[in-house]
């Protein structure tokens, strides 16, 4: 019975996921662009869950849905969203060679996936309850990721340095 | 727990790869094209999480977190530049920004 709820989930999550995926890139408004991408990253923390990512699922909606969305919605009132077509700008040959380009990757990325592990899936791992938790994902984090952990750190530095500098007034002048 | 294996995530995350993949191809607008860029790091992010959770590794949740860590550093760059292009009255459109000359 828990399979079929899971099942259903899971479906849900996914129609969601891909549905509001193929909303960023249709509609022609960015503020509704970035509204359905909070939808996505909602659905991902769903489906995140069902893999027993507990913690991976909270930083998503945390980080992504709250912190990166917000500065996006605020960067897209501050600029004033154009509106713009989104399949009739340009020469309609390149929405098609993107169209194309697309697909091609999508091809890709399948045969990849089924040649390398076709047929070697099925038997997954047993996990134990505190897979995934907060003290899990810590402890691996500050052990054997450490160096993967200063890293990061550093890369936010960088790039909070950077998104200083770049929305400077005074620096743009000077150059 | 029965539920998907590993295999429908894989594909659920390839057809979003493609969708980001289309929106990074088909739009001008470079705040949409930073949005389908979340998109596709996404779909990487659950291609790994699906198999941390197939082989048990924590592992992977862990690249899970770096790759959010630089998706937020890359959208602080970004919007930085948006903010910036937008400042000096340039066309927020990518096919426009022919030149780096600032």
């Amino acid at each position: 019975m828990g399979n079929v709820l899971v099942w259903a989930v899971w479906v849900v999550a996914a129609i969601a996921c891909l549905g509001s995926g193929i909303a960023v890139i249709s509609f022609s408004n960015p503020f509704f662009s970035a509204l359905a991408l909070i939808g996505n990253l909602a659905s991902l923390a769903v489906l995140y869950l069902l893999l027993a990512a507990e913690f991976v699922a909270a930083a998503q909606v945390l980080v992504y849905a709250g912190a990166v969305m917000v500065m996006f919605l605020f960067v897209i009132a501050y600029v004033g969203g154009r509106a713009e077509h989104a399949f009739e700008s340009g020469p309609s040959w390149q929405a098609l060679a993107a169209a194309v380009a697309a697909g091609v990757i999508l091809v890709d990325v399948v045969i990849a996936i089924g040649l390398t592990t076709g047929g070697r899936l099925e038997d997954e791992a047993d996990i134990d309850v505190v897979f995934g938790s907060p003290a899990d994902v810590g402890e691996v984090f500050l052990t054997n990721h450490l160096l993967a952990f200063e890293i990061t750190s550093i890369v936010l530095l960088v790039a909070a340095v950077g998104g200083v500098i770049l929305g400077s007034e005074r620096t743009r002048k000077r150059a | 727990m029965n539920g998907p294996d590993v295999s429908w995530y894989l594909t659920l995350s390839s057809f979003l790869f493609a969708v980001g993949a289309l929106g990074v191809l088909i739009r001008r607008n470079p705040l949409i094209v930073l949005l389908s860029l979340e998109i596709m790091l996404n779909s990487a992010n659950l291609a790994l999480i699906g198999f941390a959770r197939h082989l048990g590794d924590t592992g992977g949740q862990i690249f899970a977190l770096a790759v959010m860590a630089v998706a937020a550093s890359e959208v602080v760059v970004g919007l930085g530049l948006v903010v910036a292009l937008n400042r000096s009255r340039v066309p927020l459109d990518v096919d426009r920004l022919s030149t780096l000359r600032g």
